[in-house]
């Protein structure tokens, strides 16, 4: 479970985050959505320890961002950031297996060869193992830093927009993929997403910021309103239903 | 199956092992029991440089995030060379004469990793990028050589001759006295740095991908930045500074093993280093007799290859 109270945060004078506080329970699908700059990033950063915290609280699973070892928080969350530069001269599988460190502290047991092995496949990257990332296309790289992220196989994961540079087949796949997480494993997913309709098929909950607030919380069916809709995004979006499903038509 | 990298080290190995052999035995004449000696300890010098070049490169590339920047390159050992003026400044030539050279080594490593400390964890906090660090690391460079020669003005000839006889170290003339503690020291950062070897491959993913990995970036690097200022201190002290070798042999090494994996990488420059120094100084001084050429010649190529990394980053933007 992550536990977010009264967190701001501010950059050079300029408010980024104010006032968030969120609860979301253990197991289940996530998806934060908002316009650039709102603030998405950042929020998944601060609970990702990946920035100090200037004001608030945050705990995942019980432990406090700030004050629980990193290591310990290495078993407890993983994080895939939203800009991943890559060393150079570092294959697939070495990639993926990073994943195991907070594990293996680098010495990789044969549980640990597993998971890799199985995040590669479910990747679809055993054809790519043995390649330098640096060699991949852009969206065969992000599946790899998903399967890395993945690997970790911490309760709770954070992923900043996993669908960028994925095809339709992938993206499906992956969203697919985060749903049997929450549902067969338990485990917490939190994703920042761009298209409101993967947001909308595949979680439990869609929180939406704007300018550094949480404007809109809830279940896809409630959120999906024409009117919610505009006031996080800022234009008129019609919204329809497809098999009972709410649908955005937002490219219209 | 046996992969690239077990075959490559123990070529670099056999290599170093005949550059070694070669250094010993070529040309041995007179008293050879005496010469014996002698090349044994200079051996030993060339070894402990080679290896602590090689190791604090690596390190330093790993922690800064780039293949490019040297401690060296980024002005450590003028800091060091800084510090040894300094120090006379300090306490006058004639008190400066008088300690013990492994008091004087040993403090001098301390006060210039502390700076070394206080000038680049900032800079690394900071996030510059490899740009920026590198003329951030020409202009300390800079700065540092001529508050040293401006020291070196200001305080009485007497003590000059005395700090350079102090700084003066070079292949030819390694100092001897600081042997034993280099090579101690040497030893004891090696085996911190080979235990590390696991977070140092976590670290080249940069700091927010090893913070996700649960490895505490900012101790981590600090704590890794003081070996690399120390092992800098044992080189510039034995034989004084080498600009380009840390690039040159980690750049050869890294594309003899193919990997930047530190379990491999940090033994296969070590090697490399040995191979290039040893074999090169057998070459020149047993071999070819008497010239003292190796700092020009392993300068001259590793300043080339240094300009061809520079132009191949440069393209690959
Ligand atoms: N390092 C930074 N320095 C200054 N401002 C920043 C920095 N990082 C992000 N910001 C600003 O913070 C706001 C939120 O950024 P971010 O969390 O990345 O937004 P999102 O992911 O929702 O698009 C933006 O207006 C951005 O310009
Ligand atoms: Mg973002």
């Amino acid at each position: 479970m992550i536990r977010i109270e009264n967190v701001s945060f501010a950059r050079g004078g300029t408010e980024i985050l104010r006032d968030v506080s969120l609860e979301l329970p253990s197991g289940g699908v996530t998806a934060i959505v908002g316009p650039n700059g709102a603030g998405k990033s950042t929020l998944l950063s601060l609970i990702g320890r990946l920035q100090p915290l200037q004001a608030g609280r945050i705990t995942v699973g019980g432990h406090a961002v700030d004050s629980t070892p990193g290591a310990e928080l290495a078993k407890v969350l993983a994080i895939l950031r939203q800009d991943n530069g890559v060393a150079s001269r570092l294959r697939v599988r070495e990639l993926v297996a990073f994943g195991r460190f907070p594990h293996s502290r680098g010495r990789l047991s044969n549980e640990d060869r597993a998971h890799v092995a199985a995040s590669l496949a479910a990747f679809g990257l055993d054809a790519f193992a043995e390649r330098f990332v640096e060699t991949l296309s852009g969206g065969q790289r992000q599946r790899a830093l998903i399967a890395m992220a993945f690997c970790q196989d911490t309760p709770c994961l954070l992923l900043d927009e996993p669908l960028n540079n994925l095809d339709m087949f992938h993206a499906r796949d992956l969203m697919r993929r985060l749903r049997a997480a929450a549902d067969e494993r338990g485990r917490t997913v939190v994703a920042v997403l761009h298209d409101i309709n993967h947001a909308a098929a595949y979680a439990d909950r869609i929180v939406a910021m704007k300018d550094g607030r949480v404007v809109a919380d809830g279940p896809p069916a409630e959120l999906m309103t024409p009117e919610t809709l505009e006031r996080v995004f800022g234009h008129r979006i019609r919204v329809t239903t497809i098999d009972g499903r709410p649908v955005a038509l937002h490219h219209l | 199956m046996i992969g690239r990298a077990p075959l490559a080290l123990a070529a670099l190995a056999a290599l170093a092992l005949l550059a070694t052999a070669a250094f010993l035995a070529l040309n041995l004449r007179g008293d050879i029991g005496f010469a014996l000696e002698l090349r044994g300890a200079r051996l030993l010098a060339l070894v402990c440089v080679g290896v602590s070049i090689a190791t604090s490169t690596i390190v330093f590339q790993t922690v800064t995030g780039n293949r490019i920047l040297t401690p060296s390159v980024m002005g450590l050992d003028a800091l060091y060379g800084f510090v040894q003026i300094g120090l006379v400044f300090a306490l006058g030539g004639l008190g400066f004469a008088t300690l013990d050279p492994r008091m004087k080594f040993a403090g001098e490593t301390a006060l210039m990793t502390a700076m070394a400390l206080a000038l680049f964890l900032p800079m690394l906090r900071a996030r510059l990028d490899m740009t920026l660090m590198l003329l951030s690391g020409v202009v300390l460079g800079v700065l540092l050589r001529s508050l040293s020669s401006l020291l070196a003005r200001v305080i009485d000839p007497n003590d000059f001759a005395i700090a350079s006889g102090a700084s003066f170290a070079s292949f030819n003339a390694v100092r001897g006295d600081l042997l034993a503690v280099a090579s101690l020291m040497t030893i004891a950062a090696c085996v911190v740095v080979w235990r590390a070897r696991h977070v140092l491959d976590v670290l080249a993913l940069g700091q927010d991908a090893s913070t996700a990995l649960g490895v505490d970036w900012r101790r981590t690097v600090a704590g890794l930045l003081a070996l690399v200022a120390a092992l800098v201190a044992v080189s510039t002290a034995l034989v004084g500074p080498m600009v380009f070798v840390g690039l040159l042999v980690v750049a050869l090494a890294e594309r003899v093993v193919n990997t930047r994996r530190h379990a491999v990488l940090l033994p296969a420059a070590a090697l490399t280093a040995i191979v290039v120094l040893v074999g090169g100084q057998a070459t020149l001084q047993h071999g070819l007799g008497g010239a003292s050429a190796l700092a020009i010649v392993v300068e001259f190529a590793g300043g080339l290859l240094f300009l061809a990394l520079l132009f191949a980053e440069s393209r690959r933007r």
